[in-house]
């Protein structure tokens, strides 16, 4: 990795952990933009190819980042990639944390709490939504969401591979089907 | 360390060690695919464990999103700060993402190979699709719990219209819903909630 690569890492990703509101995908362009056009790190193809690898893979979809820092400066690159991502925003989650905690049961606490939580949820399903209609699967993705959604609440120990693997092999089934 | 969920008042005598929790995080963080991970952290720390009780998996949930940083990473340090401190997040950040952190780049070597695959894309969608639902499930339970107040499910639904039907951008929804849903709490007398 030429020198000056480890020190370009930390300073696009340190800012983009930092305002990463909303979690992996505000950001998304952003890194598109530095990766590709500013530091040529990648080209437009291998970003796309990286996205759909981060996609596949387990964890966050902002493992991405560790797949630019190791296209362009191997091992030690991925890792400085991905601690230049996730660290400064865990810190200042944590100060907020422990913050939040010491003031529980405070009357403002449990306004913020009891304001903020339906936002939360309100963000999570929408989320939820957003990768539904960007996956390929159209209405099937919809059905099998919520069939598994279903399953879960009527047997909540079922174990989510199960789940994978009917998923799975329901929708290329389907597809087969159709085909 | 307890193993068996608990419905009251979560175990503070007895918290989970901090190996524990990296190995839980771990393999969280290992298995969770296409974006469900919530749903995995709530299904594991709350449903089969009993770490942390719901109203406090929610509250970190929300604290989670609205700060900047990955979802998932954000619930896993607060969850970990709940249960240990510094090294009870510590244990859960690095549990959550070492497993990814390998995965990603193995995935990445064998990936010219694995899309040759028949039906790779079907697959994925319909893996993606059922982690959705694990998503969904705590999203109701959630939604089920904070509309008991109106104020609650005017919030809720404003949130997710404006992202997910009219596409206002997402900072734009929590600083307007946000201030308002908080203000709706402190003059609907949660003093008693507290």
């Amino acid at each position: 990795m030429r020198d000056d690569v480890p020190l370009a890492l930390i300073a696009v990703f340190v800012p983009f952990s930092l305002v990463s509101i909303g979690g992996g995908t505000s950001i998304l362009a952003g890194i598109q933009h530095q990766a590709v056009d500013v530091h040529h790190w990648v080209t437009s193809r291998e970003f796309v190819d990286l996205f759909a690898i981060s996609r596949a893979a387990p964890g966050p979809g902002s493992m991405l980042t560790t797949l630019i820092g190791w296209h362009v400066g191997g091992l030690a690159g991925a890792l400085i990639a991905t601690l230049s991502l996730f660290v400064p925003s865990s810190l200042l989650c944590y100060g907020v944390a422990a913050v939040w905690r010491r003031h529980r049961g405070k009357r403002w606490h449990s306004a913020l709490e009891q304001g903020l939580t339906p936002v939360g949820i309100g963000l999570i399903l929408a989320g939820a939504l957003s990768i539904l209609s960007l996956s390929g699967g159209g209405a099937l993705s919809y059905g099998l969401a919520f069939g598994s959604a279903a399953l879960l609440t009527w047997r909540p120990k079922v174990h989510p591979l199960l789940l994978f693997v009917l998923g799975g092999s329901i929708a290329v089934a389907v597809h087969m089907v159709r085909a | 360390m307890s193993v068996t969920a608990s419905s009251s008042e979560s175990p503070a005598a007895a918290p989970p060690g901090v190996l524990a929790i990296f190995l839980l995080f771990l393999r969280i963080g290992l298995l969770s695919f296409g974006g469900g991970l919530t749903g995995w952290v709530f299904r594991e720390v709350v449903v089969l464990r009993g770490w942390i009780v719901e109203d406090e998996f929610m509250s970190g949930m929300a604290l989670g999103q609205i700060l900047p940083g990955t979802n998932i990473t954000n619930l896993a340090v607060y969850i970990g700060q709940r249960l240990r401190g510094p090294a009870g997040s510590a244990a859960a950040f690095l549990g959550l993402l070492s497993g990814p952190f390998v995965a990603v780049l193995l995935l990445a070597s064998v990936y010219g190979v694995l899309k040759q695959l028949p039906h790779s894309a079907e697959a994925m969608d319909g893996i993606a699709a059922a982690a959705i639902g694990l998503l969904l499930v705590v999203a109701m339970r959630g939604a089920r719990r904070v509309s008991k107040k109106p104020a609650g499910a005017v919030a809720l639904v404003a949130t997710f219209a404006g992202v997910a039907i009219f596409h206002v951008p997402f900072l734009l929804v929590v600083l307007m819903v946000g201030p308002l849903s908080v203000a709706a709490a402190w003059f609907g007398g949660v003093a008693d909630a507290g």
